[in-house]
């Protein structure tokens, strides 16, 4: 990229590729903004023309707003804080070397793959069923009654299935981050007198600190928008609904586009709160 | 204080013995440098002292009680590393007092200490920055002042000079040995490097795959090494060493000729060889003679000032009482 003339060569051969980005972006962006503002209701009349910012009101005044937003902020920290403590042992636990360690490795990352859908409906049908779950055998066998997980723990149950799938993720970003940190560091710790903990706490965890943010960053964009999960377990019900859920229920099930969309861009802003919050407190990690 | 010795001590990986049996005793305040070419098991022998390996069998004692089983932490030793190993999140004066802040020492003592390592050390100008700032000596000077701080029974260093530039090896070298004779406490000093272990060592002991070849003072091995492999290891340049009819004459098997006891000549001498390629120094001028028989080339040490170029004819005559005889095996013929 040295001369004027390469230089224009590689903006031109760019900007196809930024066009076409720029339009997956901005089209749905401008379509939410758009009929956020208008009252478009598809089986009631259809577009009924402009609403100004009644939609915004309306979807902040419903007694469904609040705990929609404390329940998304509880689920999404709960699976972070166990995600990352649980992640953080796990990959102490297989940088250690052990027989089969590869084979391990690998099925440690198998949740990862299975869709949300499917996950959601094994643990729903075959641990948490009241009647015919796993759970509900094993309390049977100890003479307690079976919960009724989804209805009586739902938040709880929800957060588990969740953190479930997102544990690997973490553990296999994490173990990398290990991997990388140069034996000589925790031997010289070692010589200097500190003892196993105190060598995870000074010198391990300090160096986990860059992987961790970045755990904590990708992990709370996805997590903000999960919806497959609540879906098939308690299709939003028990506490269980979050913002996207919310939103997702005000389009299809009461049939209101531009109150769902003036829902979308809350969500928008919400996701820039606390992404401006997460720089804040763990993005300085990043710099160093 | 700080006597260390080594009694029947293994090392085995697996099924793999990379040090036999081995005994060795480094005296209180000595400064003695382990030296042998890489894989010779001399860090291998450090990491033991320290207690980073356990040893097979074998005992090690410091200050004469047993510390075989002991862990590093517990043996009194401080470790010089050749990555340095600085921790990199914390600052120079955090880095320097962590080891004491393990050992849980009252926050006026650890300042006095870090000062005091600062001072030694000219850390004080950038005491309050972080490792990654620092260039590649100071960080050696930091790693030496964690060192410092606890003071240890003895100093191991891990080929620290081995990651610097010439110029800046030949400073620290010296500082190394200023520190030494200041705190007169036992350094043990491993390096591939035979002018390191020469100029620094008040003892040398050299390791040829696990094996002690010889132990020593700097002069004792360069002017009588135990074996062939001595003799070749230590100087520089390179002791010559003639096989064949030539060293039948003077009844040994091999015969070791330092290109420093030859005298060269254009007219006359023993040997008759032509003149190859000439390393010029300015100060000396080292000349790599073909044809002579049973080694070739042949190195030879003269003045700055050279006659002789590429292709010439040039004689060389040994000094016969500089020279060493070895027998089949290699040992020295007294």
């Amino acid at each position: 990229m040295a001369t004027k003339a390469s230089r224009s060569a590689a903006r031109l051969m760019m900007a196809p590729a930024v066009v076409l980005l720029m339009a997956w972006m901005l089209v749905p962006l401008s379509m939410t903004v758009w009929f956020s503002f208008r009252k478009y209701l598809p089986l009631r009349g259809g577009d009924l023309g402009f609403a100004g910012f009644e939609n915004y009101g309306r979807f902040v005044s419903s007694s469904s707003f609040w705990p929609a937003v404390s329940t998304t902020l509880i689920i999404v920290g709960s699976v972070l804080v166990i995600t990352v403590v649980l992640g953080v042992l796990l990959a102490l636990l297989l940088d250690q070397p052990f027989w089969g360690q590869g084979v391990v490795r690998i099925l440690i990352i198998a949740p990862f793959f299975v869709m949300p859908t499917v996950s959601a409906l094994v643990w729903k049908n075959m641990f948490m069923d009241p009647t015919n779950g796993l759970f509900a055998h094993l309390w049977r066998l100890f003479g307690a009654d079976p919960v009724a997980w989804l209805s009586e723990a739902s938040t709880g149950s929800v957060v588990l299935i969740i953190a479930w799938r997102w544990l690997p993720f973490a553990t296999l970003i994490l173990l990398t981050a290990i991997q990388s940190l140069d034996s000589e560091q925790l031997e010289a710790a070692e010589m200097d007198g500190a003892g196993p903990l105190q060598r995870f706490g000074h010198i391990i965890l300090p160096h986990l600190g860059r992987a961790i943010t970045i755990v904590i960053l990708i992990q709370t964009i996805f997590l903000l928008s999960i919806f497959a999960e609540i879906f098939v377990t308690t299709g939003g019900a028990f506490g269980t609904r979050t913002l996207t859920y919310l939103i997702f229920q005000r389009v299809l099930e009461s049939q209101n586009v531009g109150l769902g969309s003036a829902g979308g861009v809350y969500a928008i802003i919400l996701a820039n709160i606390v992404a401006l919050f997460l720089m804040r407190i763990v993005g300085k990690n990043l710099d160093a | 204080m700080g006597q260390i010795e080594l009694k029947q001590v293994t090392k085995s990986f697996g099924d793999v013995q990379v040090i036999p049996p081995l005994d060795l005793t480094i005296e209180d305040g000595e400064f003695t440098v382990f030296v042998g070419p890489s894989g010779c098991g001399k860090s291998t022998l450090l990491r033991l002292i320290a207690g980073l390996e356990d040893i097979t069998t074998g005992h090690i004692a410091i200050d004469g009680t047993d510390a075989t089983g002991l862990v590093p932490a517990k043996r009194g030793l401080a470790m010089v590393f050749q990555s340095y190993a600085l921790y990199p999140h914390m600052s120079v004066r955090k880095n320097i007092a962590f080891p004491l802040r393990m050992a849980k020492m009252d926050k006026a003592e650890i300042d006095k200490r870090v000062a005091a390592a600062a001072e030694v050390l000219n850390l004080g100008d950038y005491i309050d920055r972080r490792p990654g700032q620092l260039s590649g000596g100071q960080r050696q000077r930091v790693a030496i002042g964690r060192a410092i701080v606890r003071e240890p029974a003895a100093f191991l260093f891990d080929e620290p000079l081995s990651n610097l530039d010439a110029a800046l090896r030949v400073g620290m070298r010296m500082e190394i040995m200023e520190l030494h004779k200041k705190l007169d406490t036992t350094m043990i000093y491993v390096t591939h490097d035979q002018v390191e272990a020469m100029t620094m060592a008040d003892k040398i002991v050299v390791l040829q795959a696990g094996n002690i070849e010889q132990v020593g003072s700097p002069l004792e091995l360069y002017q009588h090494p135990r074996n062939k492999f001595v003799a070749g290891f230590i100087g520089s340049p390179r002791m010559n060493l003639i096989e064949g009819p030539e060293a039948a004459k003077h009844d040994a098997t091999t015969i070791g000729i330092r290109p420093e006891h030859t005298r060269l000549s254009t007219t006359e001498g023993t040997w008759q060889g032509t003149v190859g390629v000439a390393e010029h120094l300015g100060s000396d001028t080292f000349l790599h003679i073909h044809g002579i028989p049973g080694c070739d080339p042949f190195t030879v040490r003269t003045g700055g000032e050279v006659a002789l170029s590429h292709g010439d004819t040039a004689f060389l005559t040994p000094d016969p009482d500089k020279m060493h005889r070895f027998d089949a095996q290699g040992l020295r013929i007294a």
